[in-house]
């Protein structure tokens, strides 16, 4: 292991963490609710009357961001190097896996280690292990 | 109020990912390849996350009610089963593949990337397969399907 101290960003990271923290503990603490990303898209595909209300102001939120993010800084350009086969296989993958798994990166990775979860601390290692996998074999042993 | 609390949660959970790097999948994938040019910064992004969550979700675990009176509703199911590790690592390989999980995916659409549509599509179409199955299961069963948060 090298590490790519070119791309490494410590302080943007820890702050970035830290507004990603802060935003879930807003959520819990002003909702009474977990800030699951997939939780909350989820559901949206099955709906109740009350609850489809700030299911979609959160998601506007996140997709808002962007816009926001400009007023402070300039927007930076994320790097997508999939195409468009591997974007659709990637996004049926997620989108069955955090539904069958009961949660993502921010409901279990953020989320449940704060709540100190064992269930989504087994969570966050499948799915960083699985990730981890995924890339040594993309990349270092297919080679793409 | 909830929908006004929902929409500046969201919001801030967006700036939080644009600034951290996740909303890149460039960034992450670098995060994943522990292999090859090991970027850390994703392990940061954790700890910052953590580091903020953990005081929050203490306070919120005492509490029946949050702030502004709404119910808590913090996840009941404690079994770690085929379900959630199987589930995890589906979400994994498709994490590896193309570098997006579910809020950096929504994130990139709002910044208008083609390539963030189709991902947002096909994450969608996931979650209504995964729906359709459920309820396909619910009725064999006839019993109601199981929904965890």
């Amino acid at each position: 292991m090298t590490i790519d101290w070119q791309h490494f960003t410590p302080w943007s990271a820890l702050a970035g963490g830290a507004l990603i923290g802060l935003a879930a503990a807003m959520f819990v603490l002003l909702n009474g609710r977990i800030a699951g990303i997939s939780g909350v898209l989820g559901g949206l595909l099955n709906p109740t009357r009350d609850d489809i209300g700030w299911r979609v102001a959160f998601v506007a939120g996140l997709v808002a961001a962007p816009l926001a993010y400009r007023l402070f800084d300039t927007l930076p350009v994320p790097r997508i190097d999939a195409g468009t086969g591997a974007l659709v296989l990637a996004g049926l993958l997620v989108g069955v896996g955090t539904r069958y798994g009961a949660g993502c990166t921010s409901g279990h990775g953020v989320c449940g280690l704060s709540r100190l979860s064992p269930r989504s601390l087994v969570a966050t290692l499948a799915f960083m292990g699985a990730g981890f996998a995924t890339v040594f074999v993309a990349r270092h042993v297919v080679g793409v | 109020m909830q929908i006004l609390t929902s929409l500046l949660a969201g919001l801030v959970f967006g700036l939080g990912l644009i600034l951290s790097g996740m909303a890149d999948p460039a960034k992450v994938l670098g995060f994943l390849d522990l292999a090859g040019a090991w970027d850390p910064s994703l392990a940061l992004v954790m700890a910052g996350a953590i580091a903020v969550g953990l005081p929050a979700f203490a306070l919120a675990r005492r509490r029946a009610v949050s702030l502004i009176g709404a119910p808590m509703r913090l996840p009941k199911a404690r079994q770690v089963d085929r379900r959630l590790v199987g589930g995890s690592l589906l979400f994994g390989i498709g994490w590896g593949i193309a570098g997006f999980c579910p809020g950096p995916a929504l994130v990139a659409l709002g910044m208008g990337l083609a390539p963030a549509l189709v991902f947002v599509a096909a994450m969608l179409a996931g979650m209504g397969l995964f729906e359709a199955i459920e309820r396909r299961r619910a009725r064999e069963r006839t019993r109601p399907p199981l929904r965890s948060p």
